[in-house]
């Protein structure tokens, strides 16, 4: 068996007092997509903060490749193969659509010049912006500040492309053109970890479910396996249910 | 993955990414003839006006020097009177030691930007508002610091040692001066928002998380600015020693007000902008010119425009024409197609 592309170890976040994740173990081999599911205030967006070092571990460690990467930068992170989009996109508002992309292919990838231009550009075609390309990014509607999200991961050349909450607030006309970019990039071998709430999208993609409540993993499996299973609907409907 | 293979894209041709060649080619070439010009100018007219031209010189640079802190890295610094204060007081240092004032300039740039070095670990320990209380208490420290110093004039200020004998040459030389440190604080500040940095900066401007986690090394970048900010108003506080022949007092010359000269300026000008500096310096130096005889007036007038421009073209002057006509002396921006 081969070792796997992202391992995360006995992973703890907390935030003074508060512990919002607590001993989580992970391990994504190359090219699976993992799903992550769970209510409010689980700790999903944290993990994959913790996992991208937008928030420092307190306890535990994130492996990519096998090497260590727990105290190494998000910037450094990103470098090394961690793509990742937020839930409220944050566009940088000033620049272009493309140049947004380009920040990706030059700094994340670390191309140059024409190298870089085309990176950026392949990124917005597969996301569907290319359009848009000279549109200020902070003009733009909720479903292309979504695939822009989404654009200015893949422009970092991910080894690991973390997507957190990408349909949430779109239509289901609008959901199912991102799930339908999602699957071909999960196609073409890419290593996905993806939060999100609209679970219909996410089994459509997904080869495995992990359920997060309370900041501990409840449930990891075959996502329809995990969706009905007892834990799922309690971490849902509360203890009655179960 | 590399260029060619980003998952689930065809071999499809792309579109050509320009930047603006010709705009770029214009603006340059203008720029060098509107230099040229002024460098002509000891030659052509009196003193008086190159004299006051060295004020307008200054003040682009210091302008120039805050809007690539705040504009393009997102620093809101009120504390860069430390470093035109350093410039005036290292020039003396400099000068004592037989270093002429011209070449001098340009030593202690290079000394401030060393100096400012390890007072980035300080000051980049503040965020927001508090960076900016932070520089300039910093900017206090490094005032009460220097006034200790007897041999540099105490808290009384001094008089440089060894100055060109010829008026008309030492003025003419003093205006060459201020003309080369703005060119350079211009023309640099644009060439780095050419430059992968510049990207990177304008990125950590709008979100630093979002730059981080796209491989912006931001505290990096930051660092950058932070040091190249220093040594431009170092350039800039030795252009004014220069022209006075001295510091009349460390207050003056570390000053809160020349941090709020540069806020001025850049906000009525165009923040995020490399013309917008300018044209507010421009209009500082103008309304200056003809209203600072006006006594209390002089403050009424500069805070009317000041509020005037913040409600009605928050842009700034340049910020709100370049945004109407899509004009630009100094383009940065990368177009895709056409």
């Amino acid at each position: 068996m081969t070792a796997p592309l992202l391992r995360v170890e006995h992973l703890a976040v907390s935030f003074g007092e508060l512990r919002v994740l607590e001993d989580v173990d992970l391990a994504v081999p190359k090219g699976q997509a993992v799903g992550i599911v769970g209510p409010n205030g689980a700790g999903k967006s944290t993990l994959l903060s913790a996992v991208s070092g937008v928030e420092r571990a307190s306890a535990g460690t994130v492996r990519l490749a096998g090497r260590d990467v727990t105290r190494v930068s998000a910037a450094e992170r990103c470098r090394l193969g961690i793509g990742r989009s937020f839930q409220i996109p944050r566009p940088f508002v000033d620049l272009t659509v493309f140049e947004n992309a380009l920040v990706g292919a030059e700094r994340g990838a670390g191309l140059r010049g024409g190298h870089a231009r085309e990176l950026a550009l392949r990124s917005l075609e597969v996301t569907g912006l290319l359009p848009l390309a000279n549109k200020s990014a902070g003009a733009l509607p909720l479903l292309a500040r979504k695939r822009l999200e989404l654009a200015r991961a893949l422009a970092t050349a991910p080894e690991v492309l973390l997507l957190d909450e990408i349909a949430g607030g779109l239509t289901e006309g609008e959901a199912e053109e991102l799930v339908a970019t999602v699957l071909s990039l999960k196609e073409s071998g890419l290593t996905i970890l993806w939060i999100e709430h609209v679970v219909k999208a996410l089994v459509q993609v997904v080869d495995r479910l992990v359920c997060l409540a309370s900041g501990r993993i409840r449930a990891d499996g075959d996502p329809h396996e995990v969706l009905a299973g007892a834990e799922v609907a309690e971490v849902y409907l509360g203890g009655a249910a179960a | 993955m590399t260029a060619q293979t980003v998952p689930g894209t065809e071999a499809t041709a792309l579109p050509a990414v320009h930047r603006s060649r010709r705009a770029t080619v214009l603006g340059l070439t203008g720029t060098a003839a509107v230099l040229l010009a002024m460098a002509a100018l000891p030659y052509l007219v009196d003193s008086g006006v190159t004299g006051q031209l060295v004020k307008l010189c200054y003040l682009v640079a210091l302008a120039s020097m805050w809007n690539l802190l705040t504009g393009y890295a997102g620093m809101m610094s009120m504390g860069q009177q430390a470093f035109i204060g350093l410039g005036a007081y290292l020039l003396f240092v400099v000068n004592d030691h037989g270093v002429n004032v011209y070449a001098g300039t340009l030593v202690v740039s290079a000394l401030v930007a060393l100096l400012a070095w390890p007072l980035s670990y300080l000051a980049f320990r503040l965020r927001g508002g508090y960076f900016a209380v932070g520089t300039w208490v910093i900017a206090e420290v490094v005032r009460l610091i220097v006034v200790r110093f007897d041999s540099l004039g105490a808290a009384s200020g001094r008089s440089l040692s060894d100055v060109t004998a010829d008026p008309v040459l030492r003025r003419a030389f003093t205006y060459w001066l201020a003309l080369a440190v703005m060119a350079a604080a211009v023309l640099g500040t644009y060439a780095m928002l050419r430059s992968r940095l510049g990207l990177g900066l304008q990125a950590i401007r709008d979100d630093d998380t979002a730059a981080g986690s796209l491989g912006v090394d931001v505290t990096r970048g930051k660092r950058t600015v932070y040091i190249a900010a220093a040594a431009g108003c170092a350039a800039a506080g030795a252009v004014i020693c220069v022209n006075s022949l001295g510091v009349a007092s460390p207050t003056q010359i570390f000053g809160v007000q020349y941090s709020a000269l540069m806020v001025f300026m850049v906000i009525i000008g165009g923040i995020g902008t490399v013309e917008g500096p300018v044209i507010g310096a421009l209009a500082y130096f103008l309304l200056d010119k003809y209203f600072a005889q006006s006594g209390v007036w002089y403050l009424v007038v500069v805070g009317a425009v000041a509020i005037a421009v913040s409600l009605y073209l928050p842009r700034g002057l340049w910020g709100t024409f370049a945004q109407r006509t899509g004009w630009a002396v100094f383009p940065v921006r990368h177009t895709v197609g056409r």
